[in-house]
């Protein structure tokens, strides 16, 4: 855990932690006891008072329909802005990993979207699907399939999930490019000598090999999918139409900030905080047992 | 192209099965590629064209003549027939400050933290250590409205300070640092706590050199983390004058009908992704340290 030759100084290492511990305390720890506070208090229409009601906000949260519709479209969302962006990376990762021609240029043109910001995925995605202007939306229309994903909740959704996981497929595509790479050549090489094809050869070695990363990405991608695609959504849908691509974090935000109801906001992000306590220290104990064995 | 384990004379099912097979990765990856790069090219060709002919629905697939015209008119000025919106000019120093000063600060306040928990031993330094940890699993999300009232309490809405501090405290950096300072070998302190070198001078002299690369791959990474920030500017900036370029996007597009500046507003997506896709290209090679040594 710690060098053996340190320096002795009694102040120093407290003022060089000051300013992260500041930060820290502030902003983060202040806040989130805040939010466990709030999710067990009721405030009155002033904000003047606050009754102490145990877990009545929580209750509230889960008899509310739309609650566990929202919870509904969270799974939907998550786990396929999961899958669709492992699944895809993991294939061109593979293919781009291998010794073919201008690989160097494939994996360029495959790793840029990273630096795109969800908001602006969503963005890029409108040009091209808006019924009006997108010329992939007006064909779908000129086709005669009746597109509008602002008024249809389930072209809604599959607009967000495709939006979210294009944008998401550039950092797994990384990571699985840097685990391909750990896989000894030996051992792929001495399995084509016995007979094994390509694809033999990806689902008994390379595929177990890769287990880490891909774990690792699971987790990453289900925080993603549950945190940082508020931008997405925000931008491409607004939650709409209804509330058919409402997830959980995009309530969170339309009760808290629109709708101002404290409490309930609260009791959500103490649920999320919740979840995603649980998926970090998962994908940490993981991280762990890997070192340690490997 | 020819296959060089069949000969020329070899023909039939053999040699056009194999040439599918040889080419098919090739086939997949351009695919791929293509699916990523068309709707950036969709954008680009938008950004040439007139917003009635975008607004049509009939964009061509070849540059039109109206690119100075737009984005000229998208960065300096505040205005068209329809709506207002804020300069590019100032959305993009927003944004550039706001990122600059997330990337500079986190990287900043986590190097000395690392340090201190590194290199010396003093009481509470475990506590610290995972008080910093705990914020891998507090992201400013799930406390969006009681660290919004903090911010406000302190007076810091609408301010670079409101929109970058509250986001530099960093476990994953503080981590990274701290995995590298413990690689430093033991002689090296040594010879330089020998010749007399204090706390101070050996991080300026010695640790701060040596964690060049480091420091640079990790700047690539939380520059591209805060340019791309969307809630938390979305709630702490009210002013126009303090809208970051990621957020002005969308705030043009509205609820997206047809009758949109959307000359502008491709234009204006164009420009938001230049300065990210840029440094992903050109420090690539930092850029993958970066983001594969910082996860680990």
């Amino acid at each position: 855990m710690q060098r053996r030759v340190i320096f002795d100084n009694k102040l120093l290492p407290y003022l060089l932690l000051a300013p992260q511990v500041a930060v820290t305390l502030v902003f983060f720890i202040w806040p989130a006891a805040q939010a466990i506070w709030q999710s067990v208090h009721i405030q009155d229409a002033f904000g003047l008072r606050s009754e102490f009601v145990w877990f009545e906000n929580f209750t509230a949260i889960f008899t509310d329909p739309n609650y566990v519709g929202t919870l509904r479209t969270t799974a939907i969302f998550s786990v396929s802005v999961t899958a669709l962006s492992l699944s895809v990376s993991l294939l061109l990762a593979s293919l781009a990993d291998s010794k073919i021609k201008g690989a160097a240029v494939y994996k360029t043109l495959l790793i840029w979207p990273y630096a795109l910001a969800p908001a602006v995925a969503a963005v890029l995605w409108m040009f091209i699907f808006n019924p009006e202007i997108g010329s992939l939306g007006r064909l779908l229309n000129g086709w005669g399939y009746n597109w509008d994903y602002r008024l249809n909740g389930d072209q809604a959704l599959t607009m967000v999930i495709l939006a979210a996981s294009w944008k998401q497929v550039s950092y797994n595509f990384i990571f699985f490019l840097a685990g391909l790479q750990a896989i000894p050549r030996s051992v792929l090489e001495a399995a084509s000598i016995d007979g094994a094809g390509p694809v033999r050869r990806f689902w008994s070695i390379t595929f177990p090999l890769l287990s880490p990363t891909t774990f690792f990405l699971l987790v990453v991608d289900m925080v993603y999918a549950f945190c940082e695609t508020f931008g997405t959504i925000h931008a491409l849908t607004h939650g709409g139409p209804g509330k058919a691509t409402e997830t959980l974090i995009f309530r969170v935000y339309q009760d808290g900030v629109v709708n101002n109801d404290l409490g309930g906001s609260s009791a959500q992000s103490v649920l999320l905080m919740v979840i995603l306590i649980v998926l970090t220290t998962i994908q940490f104990r993981f991280v762990e047992r890997k070192v340690h064995y490997s | 192209m020819s296959n060089p384990t069949t000969g020329p004379h070899t023909t039939g099912p053999h040699t056009a099965g194999r040439r599918l097979i040889d080419l098919l990765p090739h086939i997949v990856l351009i695919v791929g590629v293509l699916i990523f790069a068309f709707p950036i090219y969709v954008t680009l060709i938008g950004s040439t064209w007139d917003a009635a002919t975008i607004g049509r629905g009939n964009l061509p697939m070849i540059p039109g003549g109206e690119a100075l015209n737009n984005y000229g008119h998208a960065w300096s000025e505040s205005h068209t027939e329809r709506a207002m919106y804020t300069p590019v000019r100032i959305m993009m120093m927003n944004s550039v400050i706001m990122a600059l000063s997330i990337a500079v600060g986190k990287i900043a306040i986590s190097i000395l933290s690392a340090y201190a928990v590194a290199f010396f031993r003093f009481p509470l330094r475990m506590v610290f250590f995972w008080m910093i940890f705990i914020t891998l699993m507090l992201p400013v999300e799930v406390r969006i409205i009681p660290t919004y009232k903090v911010v406000a309490d302190l007076g810091m809405i609408d301010t670079y300070a409101g929109l970058s501090i509250p986001l530099i405290a960093s476990a994953t950096a503080t981590l990274l640092f701290r995995q590298f300072f413990l690689t430093i070998p033991d002689e090296l302190v040594e010879a330089a706590k020998i010749d007399g070198a204090g706390p101070v001078r050996f991080f300026f002299d010695i640790l701060l050199p040596l964690s060049k690369t480091n420091i640079a791959a990790l700047f690539v990474i939380l520059f591209i983390y805060g340019w791309n920030q969307y809630l938390w500017p979305l709630l702490v900036t009210n002013s126009a004058d303090m809208e970051t370029i990621v957020i002005g996007i969308t705030k043009m597009i509205g609820t997206g009908e047809a009758a949109n500046d959307w000359n502008l507003i491709m234009a204006t997506t164009v420009l938001a992704m230049l300065p990210p896709v840029a440094v992903v290209i050109f420090m690539q090679r930092w850029f993958i340290k970066g983001l594969v040594d910082s996860e680990k």
